[in-house]
């Protein structure tokens, strides 16, 4: 247990330290892909309040994921069209600031996550699972026939929006905001851990009866950390299509659920730097094994089912050994 | 997806008839026997072993992958048809063997990891050995061509038989359960595991075997549909997904509600394809009738598993 706190210094400093080499060695690329980690790091810790907190296996976080996308195209793509974002009941511009995008990605995966987190969590366990894969096939099927914003084609969004006080089209400022937001998603994820909130969460996935005996209300716990999940990965999503410039169907596509899922376990369940271990590892394979074979997701299969099958715990769990849910 | 109909042209400008109506709902029957044939094998490994197995559509891709094969390299169809059940059979066996069985007494999560591991292993693999570009199959000699259905239809004769032949494999799959001795057992390990074991029966030959029973039926759906279709890599997710929804809306473990959930998830598709767009249009202009109405067919599905779970959260034929 001692451990974990040491391990999660070295990823966090390593996550530091790779951008600043990459631009000093003039390599701009690592600082893209180092930005990618810590922004899938952000959706994996949104997932891993419902996952490893909460207990609720959601394989449908990239409904969340593709929401955020898709309402930072909603807002931006008005702008670069000169276009109002609509004219009725009120007139309401587009808008390419950061803050506001993200405002509205979290308020939209809220609202998602509260109706299907109210819809799926009537039921448990397997049933769980399955549920929230279909809705987010819902969305993804929703989002290939709606012909408004692109359909199949998606759409792009020609320049990075922007934030105060910061030149986002360099990518080692662009970095150090999405790794600020990470920190700050990190910081209130081990406060909710530690919240009498957090606590209940964490009973409510233990017992529920015995919770239930206290007098708290397991179902309303469980769909609070499901919304604010939803909220965090929604965040992630406007992000990542900001990182891309151009927002796709295939952010809700059911392979982004499972790889969002793949970080958090990776890494391990339930701990706070969990996904940001897991999000590091999978961008490092992809790149690396990407480079090797056109197949390397052949090898990311077997690399995952022997970690299931033999490495239980994830690489925070192999290293730090095991330890209280959210330590 | 599972031989659902190629999406119908322009759907605003065709009008409304009774042909129409039949021919989709021939189509809505054909689609959900099909779902059944992928339902039955997923819901019989979770009802028989607890286990969630995502890779089930890789079975049905293997399926599909080694009748085009066989079909391609012996000019018969039907030598690929029992080519894609032995294989998928193997496929199956194997997998069980080597990874499922270490699954069982795990929680859900490690079992949808490691199966979320089987998909990409095995479709990478199948892309590395056949390509990324699509494989075609095409439909038997004996099978091509329309057929005319009383009142003056006329209806592809290959996807009649395809109701038939799916019917008749339901019909097997029901009485095998309901009437043999490995029935029987099946049943029994459904109900209590532990007691069957301690009966004498070998439990982990009997997993093999179910296991392997859903694969093959997998495999024959995706070389079934896959005469319809393309064969190619990822073809198998969505089905697998549609057959989630399936066996949600018919009760996990349930044979009969895998049944009444494909055939409703197969019939409800169908005809909201069919008729959304139609219906939109008389209260909207055609272009975007046709738009709105693709855009909530597209949903429907999962709109009737929403309502299903809200009304018995445990499926039509669940025991919770």
């Amino acid at each position: 247990m001692r451990r974990e706190p040491v391990l999660n210094t070295l990823i966090l400093l390593a996550l530091l330290a790779v951008p600043l080499a990459a631009q000093a060695l003039d390599e701009p690329f690592l600082v893209t892909l180092a930005t990618k980690a810590a922004i899938l790091a952000l959706a994996g810790v949104g997932l891993n309040l419902a996952l490893g907190l909460g207990g609720m296996v959601s394989f449908g976080h990239a409904a969340f994921f593709g929401i955020g996308g898709y309402a930072m195209a909603v807002l931006a793509a008005p702008v670069q069209a000169y276009e109002p974002l609509m004219t009725w009941p009120m007139d309401l511009p587009g808008t390419k600031s950061m803050p506001a995008i993200w405002l509205a990605a979290m308020a939209a995966g809220a609202l998602a996550a509260l109706v299907i987190g109210a819809l799926s969590l009537r039921t448990g366990g397997v049933y769980f699972i399955m549920i929230t894969l279909a809705f987010a096939q819902m969305l993804y099927y929703f989002a290939v026939s709606w012909p408004a914003y692109g359909g199949e084609d998606g759409i792009s969004i020609y320049v990075r929006n922007g934030f105060p006080g910061l030149d986002t089209l360099n990518p080692l400022q662009f970095f150090g905001l999405c790794l600020g937001v990470l920190l700050l998603a990190l910081g209130a994820m081990h406060l909710i851990a530690r919240s009498r909130f957090g606590l209940a969460l964490d009973g409510a996935r233990q017992n529920p009866d015995r919770v239930a005996a206290l007098g708290l209300r397991p179902a309303r716990l469980k769909l609070i950390a499901f919304v604010i999940s939803g909220a965090v990965t929604a965040l992630a999503g406007a992000l990542f299509a900001d990182l891309n410039r151009f927002v796709s169907p295939s952010m809700l596509h059911w392979q982004t659920s499972g790889e969002i899922m793949v970080f958090v376990i990776l890494g391990g369940a339930g701990r706070l730097f969990g996904p940001v271990a897991g999000a590091a590892i999978f961008v490092l394979l992809e790149h690396l094994l990407g480079g090797v074979s056109e197949y390397w997701k052949l090898f990311l299969g077997l690399a995952l089912l022997g970690i299931v099958l033999f490495a239980r715990g994830g690489l925070i769990g192999a290293l730090a050994g095991r330890a209280v849910a959210h330590d | 997806m599972a031989g659902g109909p190629a999406p119908p042209a322009p759907p605003e400008t065709r009008p409304l008839s009774a042909m129409l109506l039949i021919e989709q709902a021939l189509n809505g029957l054909q689609y959900g026997i099909m779902l059944f044939l992928m339902a039955a094998g997923l819901t019989l490994v979770f009802g028989v072993m607890g286990l969630i197995n995502l890779a089930h559509g890789s079975l049905y891709m293997l399926g599909a992958f080694a009748c085009a094969a066989v079909a391609a390299a012996t000019g018969s169809f039907w030598l690929g048809l029992a080519a894609s059940l032995a294989a998928a059979a193997a496929a199956g066996a194997l997998i069980e063997l080597s990874v499922i069985r270490r699954l069982y007494a795990r929680d859900h999560l490690d079992q949808v990891l490691a199966t979320f591991a089987l998909i990409l292993i095995l479709s990478e693999g199948t892309r590395w050995l056949f390509g990324s570009f699509p494989l075609y199959l095409d439909i038997p000699a004996a099978l091509s061509g329309p057929v005319r259905l009383p009142g003056g239809i006329d209806y592809p004769l290959y996807r009649l038989a395809l109701i038939g032949f799916g019917l008749a494999v339901a019909a097997g799959l029901f009485l095998l359960i309901g009437r043999t001795r490995l029935g029987i057992r099946i049943r029994a390990g459904e109900a209590d595991r532990e007691m069957i074991a301690a009966l004498g029966v070998d439990i982990s030959r009997l997993y093999t075997l179910v296991f392997a029973l859903g694969a093959a039926l997998a495999g024959l759906a995706g070389a079934l549909v896959g005469a319809l279709q393309s064969v190619q890599v990822g073809m198998g997710e969505p089905v697998l997904i549609l057959a989630f929804v399936v066996i949600v809306i018919g009760g996990i473990g349930s044979i009969n509600g895998a049944l009444v959930g494909a055939l409703l998830v197969g019939m409800t598709d169908t005809l909201g394809r069919a008729l959304l767009p139609v219906a939109f249009a008389t209260v909207l202009p055609p272009a975007e009738a046709g738009s709105v109405g693709a855009a909530l067919a597209s949903m429907l599905i999962y709109i009737v598993m929403a309502g299903v779970l809200v009304m018995r959260p445990g499926g039509l034929f669940g025991r919770a």
